[in-house]
């Protein structure tokens, strides 16, 4: 049986952090790394580019050999991990082998949600999580005359205005009664619908597809309304979950994703889990939250693999923060904290429709920033973020710091952690 | 060994918002009159434009080439990345797929978006010639190259034993390795009794503690055996550097006949003397370096005892009067000073006698805590205490660090416990001691400059 001193399942962000991190503290103990995908590390924030052209599938890759080569890593691609058995210190691997482990890390990521719609299992559908998924649907784009994009979060949203720039007829389907819920309220919401009306989208926000049938060009999606809609490609890209079937029989305690505490430990002794597939503490609400974004990501895979090679130097997680950016049709849109206003709290709002700049602020009630929106209006997002995390109180500079978000930042920055 | 890297630092008390810096960046990188394009950023705090600005209300946004770096860790495309060559996190304008998870990861607002080109964009240093330094006319931006110096004497062999038996946060180590590192292989060094050989330079059981060959003569005729030595080694037709690392008992009391007379007969010799004010190695007793005030365990503090009761010698100045080939003050807070004068030393010294004096904080004798000697060794010369310069016959003797707004002397003498005892009016004649010093040492600049 081989062994290993660090066993990390998962090759994405969460878990090139932890191998930095493991090595900054621990030069020598062996470090393996087990992962399902068969290519060398990528991203699946980069995928809609590949999906677009802008970028290609050989340049997306994140390390090369010569990473594992000089930091000492056993890298194990189209491997995946099937059953854990953690008071043994054993990983079992889907090829039927078995690895023994000092310490794991699971950062096995998300997984695209099928909702269960009568008739998608007779279908032909894309997804977007993989590389091979992305080569895919480029190559089926070209041919596409009829997309139907379902789901309209940012993957979804990046994926249609793809479709759109490349000439075919595109709808969005949307269960709920705006585009992006969760990640930009209303107005910005707003403007990003206008953007794709203006290029020709049809949007179908507040419908659920109830059926689907196959066609002879693809496929044809039923909505609630009794509305039928053809379509020659169809996106599925209503969210992602993680997949934790290799934890069945393990005693490691899940909710939507693996329960972890503030130094990414799961409830199993000498088990880490970081990235999308972890369920850590929300920043706002305290208790464990899914915040399946790529800084969270290897923030968390940071904080674990500090953790397992036991760096003195670890400060433990300060909670999940939403953060997000959205380039729509040449527009910027940033999303900071939390959209929520908390009580005794206020949202601050601008907006000047003709250089199509919005600006959405939310303070607590103690001045304290919690959220920031824009949409073409520029701010440092990292500075923003630290203000959020160290709850600085805005009070005496809350106007100029809404008038003058970037400046305002920046001297704060300036003052506060330079 | 890992790399050193160069920088661009700030000093907000230097600033006064011109923005020059800001002109020059946009005008090479964009070929923009528009600051709001340059990657150095001049921030004014209070954001309030009615009152005219003062230095010290202003901060930067810049870039600051992150050892982990975070916009590298969250970059989805592998567009950023540390250069371990120049330390410049590169970007790579063909990868980047403009998402602008770069500004989520950088918490220094040095990366942003820029508007006119609809991409992120961030300070590249401009290849080591960053031009926003030179754009700047109060001296806040600098760049700092002493990483060179590092990355350079790292491949360079070192000459000194591994472990060296130095009290806790002494500089002499330091100074000792990084001097002969430099000097190199073809050196016979003279280490006359002092805290060098006490160090462990002359050796242990009956090796030396160089790899070159290392003597230790008398106190008293140190640069004269040296003078010796490099006589016989020119008569025989070899090359070789004659080095000396003295204390300043050795050089300024009882061996400074034998350095009087070989600087005065022109010998080719590098005399280096380590200047902790006093004969630390024995037991604190006072020199004539040692300051006027300073406890040592002769001049001790008591009844009747307040201190040294007369003021030092000023050694590097005597030197100056022998018309050496050359003559410099040093400090290890200085590093990049420091080499510039070790080569300038180092090549007088084939010419003539090269004189370097290195003032050296003594943690054990001077009472301050092992972790401050870089910070005692700068305020001595930010107080003016000490004065770094150097002198060549040809050009005269010029400042090489020269403080605008000293701090007052007493900051450099409480940082440590040698002048804790010191009365009101014996800070005040140190204060004007170092006054008369700095005319006296300024009269001779100016002579200099009048030539």
């Amino acid at each position: 049986m081989h062994t290993t001193d660090y066993l990390i399942a998962g090759s994405s962000h969460a878990a090139l952090e932890a191998i930095n991190a493991i090595r900054m503290h621990d030069g020598d103990g062996s470090i393996t790394v087990v992962t399902r995908d068969p290519h060398r590390p990528y991203s699946p924030t980069v995928l809609p580019y590949v999906v677009s052209g802008r970028s290609t599938p050989e340049r997306v890759f994140l390390r090369d050999d010569d990473f594992f080569t000089a930091n000492k890593v056993d890298y194990r691609s189209g491997c995946a991990l099937a059953g854990l058995d953690p008071a043994a210190h054993q990983a079992r691997l889907a090829d039927g082998s078995t690895i023994g482990y000092r310490k794991l890390l699971l950062a096995t990521g998300a997984s695209p949600i099928v909702p269960p719609i009568p008739g998608i299992e007779r279908v032909d559908y894309h997804v977007l999580r993989t590389l091979d998924d992305a080569t895919r649907l480029r190559a089926a784009m070209a041919a596409s005359k009829n997309a139907v994009v379902l789901g309209a979060g940012l993957v979804g949203m990046h994926a249609a205005e793809n479709l759109v720039k490349a000439g075919a007829s595109v709808t969005i389907v949307e269960m709920s009664k705006q585009l992006t819920s969760g990640y930009f309220d209303e107005v910005a919401a707003g403007m990003i619908e206008q953007a794709f009306l203006g290029n020709g989208a049809k949007i179908r926000t507040g419908h659920r597809v109830v059926g689907l049938e196959p066609s002879a060009d693809g496929a044809t999606l039923k909505l609630d309304n009794g509305d039928t809609i053809p379509t020659d490609l169809l996106l599925v890209a209503v969210g992602v979950r993680p997949e934790l079937g290799y934890l069945d029989g393990s005693g490691i305690a899940t909710e939507r994703g693996i329960l972890v505490d503030d130094t990414m430990r799961t409830s199993a002794e000498d088990v880490w889990s970081a990235g999308d597939c972890a369920q850590a503490r929300g920043f706002f609400t305290g208790t464990p939250v899914m915040n399946a974004i790529l800084p969270d990501a290897t923030l968390q895979g940071r904080i674990a693999g500090m953790a397992m090679a036991e760096d003195p130097g670890l400060k433990p997680y300060a909670g999940g923060l939403p953060l997000n950016t959205y380039h729509f049709f040449g527009r910027h849109a940033i999303s900071v904290g939390s959209a929520a206003v908390p009580e005794g709290g206020r949202a601050q709002v601008r907006f000047d429709a003709a250089s199509g700049r919005y600006l959405r602020a939310v303070f607590d009630r103690d001045e304290r920033l919690t959220g920031i929106f824009g949409v073409n209006e520029f701010f440092d997002a990292g500075v923003m973020a630290q203000l959020i995390l160290r709850r600085t109180d805005l009070g005496p500079l809350r106007e100029r710091f809404f008038a003058q978000p970037l400046a305002t930042g920046r001297e704060l920055m300036s003052q506060l952690w330079r | 060994m890992g790399q050193a890297y160069s920088t661009i630092a700030f000093d907000p008390a230097k600033c006064d918002g011109c923005g020059k810096c800001m002109t020059a960046c946009a005008s090479v990188k964009f070929d923009s009159t528009d600051t709001t394009r340059s990657l150095i950023q001049i921030v004014r705090s209070g954001g309030a434009r009615i009152e005219p600005p003062r230095p010290g209300e202003f901060e930067l946004a810049l870039c600051r080439q992150c050892a982990d770096p975070k916009c590298v860790t969250v970059c989805p495309a592998g567009a950023l990345g540390k250069n371990g060559t120049t330390g410049v996190i590169d970007w790579d304008a063909s990868k980047c797929v403009d998402c602008l998870l770069c500004t989520i990861g950088c918490t220094y607002a040095g990366i942003a978006l820029d508007e006119h080109s609809g991409r992120v964009s961030k300070c590249d240093t401009c290849e080591g010639k960053p031009a926003c330094v030179p754009a700047c006319p109060t001296g806040a931006l600098r760049h700092i190259t002493t990483a060179r110096i590092y990355n350079e004497v790292g491949s360079w062999e070192d000459l000194f034993a591994p472990g060296l038996a130095g009290c806790q946060g002494c500089n002499t180590e330091l100074l000792m390795r990084h001097a002969l590192r430099r000097v190199g292989p073809d050196t016979v060094l003279a280490t006359p009794p002092g805290c060098v050989p006490g160090m462990g330079s002359v050796g242990f059981n009956g090796t030396t503690g160089t790899k070159v060959p290392v003597f230790h003569p008398l106190l008293t005729n140190t640069a004269s055996m040296l003078a010796g030595v490099k006589r016989q080694y020119e008569r025989v037709g070899r090359k070789v550097t004659a080095m000396a690392i003295a204390g300043d008992g050795g050089a300024s009391d009882v061996g400074f006949q034998s350095l009087s007379g070989a600087a005065e007969r022109g010998e080719r010799i590098l005399f280096m003397v380590v200047d902790n004010e006093g004969y630390m190695n024995t037991g604190m007793q006072r020199s004539s370096c040692t300051p006027y005030g300073a406890w040592t365990s002769t001049t001790p503090i008591g009844a009747h005892g307040r201190g040294k009761t007369q003021d030092a010698k000023n050694l590097p100045m005597i030197m100056v009067n022998h018309r050496c080939e050359y003559v410099a003050t040093a400090s290890t807070a200085y590093m990049e000073d420091l080499y510039e004068k070790l080569d300038k030393a180092l090549a007088a010294s084939e010419r003539g006698f090269a004189y370097l004096h290195v003032y050296s904080p003594c943690t054990t004798g001077w009472r301050f805590q092992s972790a401050l000697n870089i910070e005692v060794a700068r305020k001595a010369v930010e107080s003016n205490f000490v004065t770094l310069w150097e002198y060549t016959p040809e050009a005269g003797l010029h400042f090489t660090r020269p403080v605008d707004k000293p701090l007052p002397v007493a900051d450099y003498l409480k940082a440590m416990g040698r002048f804790r005892h010191l009365s009101p009016e014996q800070v005040e004649h140190i204060q004007n001691k170092v006054a008369e010093n700095l005319r006296f040492v300024r009269k001779i600049a100016e002579q200099a400059d009048e030539q």
